[in-house]
C-alpha cells in the first residue's frame, strides 16, 4: 500500500502549489503582468504567522489572519506598485516586481533573522488517523481537505457567481468588459488581494511542506510559475490539475526514484509544454 | 522590411553615427584605466567584464530577436563546464579551451532552439527553464565529471600564447577577459547592424508579418539563439579560466535570474546597456554586500524598482537624458 501514500502525499503537495499559485495565474492571465513577486506575497503571510503564532493565536486563526492582513498588503501594492506597471512592457514588470521581492526579503530578514521558521503544527492535526488500510499523518489529510473545499468554492465564485462572470470577461477581453460597464480597475485590485491572500494562507498550512526561510520568495517561486505555465495562464481548472499531477510527479520522484527526482519533474515540465505549447487548458481557446 | 524593422532601430542609427568614433572608444580606454588603478579591485573588474558578455549575449536573444528565457545560464554554465572539463582532460592551453568551449555552447544552443523555438511567451520562459534545470541535475550527478556538488576545480591555465603566464594578482586575467570581450562586441555590433539583425527586429516584433514577407522566422531565431548561446558559453568558459573553479550555481536560475536583471536594468537593444547594467550591478553588489551580506538585496531592489519608475529605457535612459541636456532642447529627439 506504499503507493496509495505517495499517492496521498503527492496530492497534499499539490493542494499547497495549488493554493499558492492560484493567485498567480490571475495575475497573469488577467492582468498580463510577468509578476515574479507571488512568493514575496506568500512569504510575508509566513512571517506575519509566526508572529501571530507567538502571540498566542491559534494555527487556524493566525492563518486566516495572515491572509487577511496579506490581502491588504496586496491591494496597497496593486495600487501603488503594479498600477503604474500595466501600461509598461514586460521586461519592465519583470524588473520590478524583482525588485520588489528583494526589498521584501531584506526587510523580513531585518525583521525576523536569516535561519529557517518553523510553524508548528498544531496538535489536532500532529497526529495519524487510520484509513481503513493503514495510518496516515492527518496533518497531510488536512491539507487535501483544505485544498478540495477551497477549489470548490473557487470554482463556485469564478463559475457560478456574477463575480466570477465579470472576472472571465475581463480576463477574455479586457477592453470590451470595460466598455459594458464593468470596473475592470476595481476587478483586478480585489482579484490581485484575494490571490495573494490565498498565497498568504498556503504558505502558512503548507508550511511543514515548503519550509518557511528568507530565499522562500525566490526558490518557490520557480515552482509557482511553472504550476501556472504547465496549466494554461489564466486558467484555474488548468492550474488545479497542474498543481496535482506536478505534485504527484515531484513526491512519487523522490520516494520511487531518487536519483533522477529532479529529471521527472522538469522532464514532465518540458514534454508537457511541448506537446501542448499553450499548457494543459489554454485560457484562450477554452473561452 | 524597412517597415517591418520598425521606427525603433532604424531612429537610433544616426545618433550612433553622430556620436560615432570618439564615444564608442570611451567605454574601452576606461576598461583600460580600470586596469592600471584598480589594484585589489582587480578581480572584480575581471567579473565585472565577464558579466558584460554574458549580459551581451542575452541582449542577443532577448532585446533583438525577442526570445524571452529564465534560463540562459544554461549556456553560462555549459561552457564553464565544457572549458573545466577540457582543461582538466585534455589541455590547459586557454585559446584552444576557449574556442572549444564557444563551440560546444553554439551547437548546444541550436540543439536547444531547434527543440523549443517554435513557442512564444511564458511557455517559451518556462520550458528554458526546465532545460536550465535539467543540465544543472545533470551537472550535479554526473559527480565523475563535473565534480557534482563539490563543483569542479580547474588546473592552472598554461601561459597565455605561450608567453604570458595567469598571474595571482589577475592581471592577464582582465586582458585576456576583456580581449574576448572586445572580439565579441565587435561581432554583435555587427550582427545588429547586419540584414540579419534586422530581420531578427523584425520577428520580435511581428513575427506573421515577418513570415508572410518570407523570412524563415524559425530559422532566424534558431541562427540567433545559437550565437546567443556561444557568446553566453565564452563568458562561463572565461569564468571557469580565471577563477579556475566552477560551480553548480553558474547553471542555477538565479544565475539565470541576475543575468536578466543586469540587462534590463542596464537597458536591452542598446548594446551599451549590457556593459552598463552589467557593471553596476556587479559593483553595486560588491559594495553593499561588504556593508551587510543581506541588506545588500535592499539596496539592489530599490535600484531596480527606481529605474523601472524613473527611466524610460535602464540606466542607458541617463545616457539619453544627458545627451539631451548637452545637445539642448532643439536637438533631434526620438
Amino acid at each position: 500500500m506504499l503507493d496509495i501514500t505517495i499517492l496521498l502525499d503527492g496530492v497534499a503537495y499539490g493542494m499547497v502549489l495549488f493554493i499558492i499559485s492560484v493567485g498567480l495565474t490571475v495575475t497573469m492571465g488577467l492582468m498580463r503582468i510577468v509578476n515574479l513577486a507571488h512568493g514575496a506575497f506568500a512569504m510575508i503571510g509566513g512571517y506575519l504567522a509566526t508572529m501571530l503564532l507567538g502571540a498566542g493565536l491559534p494555527f487556524f486563526a493566525a492563518a486566516i489572519v495572515a491572509a487577511a492582513l496579506v490581502g491588504i498588503v496586496g491591494a496597497v501594492a496593486e495600487l501603488a506598485i503594479y498600477r503604474p506597471l500595466y501600461r509598461k512592457g514586460e521586461l519592465a514588470q519583470a524588473l520590478m516586481t524583482f525588485g520588489f521581492t528583494f526589498v521584501v526579503i531584506a526587510a523580513l530578514t531585518t525583521a525576523f533573522g536569516t535561519g529557517i521558521r518553523t510553524l508548528p503544527v498544531p496538535p489536532t492535526l500532529s497526529g495519524v488517523v487510520d484509513i481503513g488500510f493503514r495510518t496516515y499523518p492527518t496533518y497531510r489529510l488536512f491539507l487535501v481537505a483544505v485544498g478540495l473545499v477551497l477549489a470548490l468554492l473557487l470554482w463556485l465564485l469564478i463559475d457560478r457567481s456574477s463575480y466570477g462572470a465579470r472576472l472571465r470577461a475581463a480576463v477574455d477581453n479586457p477592453r470590451m468588459a470595460s466598455a459594458v460597464g464593468i470596473d475592470v480597475n476595481l476587478l483586478f485590485t480585489v482579484t490581485f488581494a484575494g490571490g495573494c491572500a490565498l498565497a498568504a494562507f498556503g504558505c502558512v498550512i503548507g508550511a511543514a511542506l515548503m519550509p518557511l526561510e528568507p530565499y522562500y520568495a525566490l526558490r518557490y517561486l520557480v515552482l509557482f510559475l511553472v504550476v501556472v505555465g504547465v496549466g494554461g495562464i489564466g486558467n484555474f481548472k488548468g492550474s488545479f490539475v497542474a498543481a496535482i499531477a506536478l505534485g504527484i510527479i515531484d513526491t512519487g520522484g523522490k520516494f520511487l526514484v531518487p536519483q533522477a527526482a529532479a529529471y521527472m519533474f522538469y522532464g514532465a515540465v518540458l514534454i508537457l509544454l511541448l506537446l501542448r505549447p499553450h499548457g494543459l487548458m489554454p485560457a484562450k481557446s477554452a473561452a | 522590411m524597412s517597415e517591418a524593422a520598425g521606427n525603433k532601430g532604424l531612429a537610433a542609427a544616426p545618433i550612433g553615427l553622430r556620436l560615432a568614433s570618439v564615444l564608442h572608444l570611451l567605454p574601452w580606454a576606461l576598461a583600460l584605466l580600470v586596469y592600471v588603478v584598480a589594484g585589489g579591485y582587480l578581480s572584480l573588474g575581471t567579473h565585472a567584464l565577464i558579466m558584460i558578455l554574458f549580459a551581451l549575449s542575452l541582449d542577443l536573444a532577448l532585446g533583438q530577436a525577442g526570445i524571452i528565457t529564465l534560463g540562459h545560464a544554461a549556456f553560462f554554465g555549459f561552457g564553464a563546464y565544457a572549458a573545466g572539463i577540457f582543461a582538466t582532460h585534455l589541455s590547459n592551453d586557454p585559446l584552444l579551451g576557449l574556442v572549444v568551449a564557444t563551440v560546444l555552447t553554439g551547437l548546444f544552443g541550436v540543439f536547444v532552439g531547434i527543440l523549443i523555438l517554435h513557442t512564444a511567451g511564458v511557455t517559451l520562459m518556462m520550458l528554458t527553464l526546465a532545460i536550465s534545470a535539467l543540465l544543472a541535475e545533470f551537472a550535479n550527478q554526473a559527480h565523475g565529471l563535473t565534480g557534482g556538488d563539490d563543483g569542479l576545480q580547474v588546473g592552472r591555465m598554461a601561459p597565455l600564447f605561450g608567453l604570458f603566464r595567469f598571474d595571482l594578482r589577475g592581471h592577464t586575467s582582465y586582458l585576456y577577459v576583456l580581449a574576448a570581450l572586445f572580439v565579441w562586441s565587435l561581432v554583435a555590433w555587427r550582427i545588429m547592424r547586419s540584414p540579419f539583425g534586422r530581420s531578427l527586429d523584425g520577428i520580435r516584433q511581428n513575427p506573421r508579418r515577418m513570415r508572410a514577407i518570407g523570412t524563415p522566422v524559425w530559422r532566424r531565431l534558431v541562427v540567433a539563439y545559437g550565437l546567443s548561446a556561444a557568446m553566453a558559453g565564452t563568458a562561463g568558459a572565461l569564468e571557469a579560466q580565471t577563477t579556475r573553479a566552477v560551480g553548480l550555481g553558474a547553471l542555477s536560475v538565479l544565475a539565470s535570474g541576475t543575468v536578466l536583471v543586469m540587462l534590463i536594468l542596464g537597458g536591452t537593444r542598446r548594446y551599451y546597456g549590457a556593459f552598463l547594467g552589467a557593471t553596476v550591478y556587479v559593483v553595486v553588489q560588491d559594495f553593499a554586500a561588504q556593508i551587510d551580506p543581506f541588506r545588500w538585496m535592499f539596496i539592489i531592489g530599490i535600484m531596480l524598482m527606481a529605474v523601472v519608475l524613473f527611466l524610460e529605457n535602464g540606466l542607458v535612459g541617463l545616457v539619453d537624458v544627458a545627451g539631451r541636456a548637452l545637445h539642448g532642447p532643439r536637438s533631434p529627439g526620438r
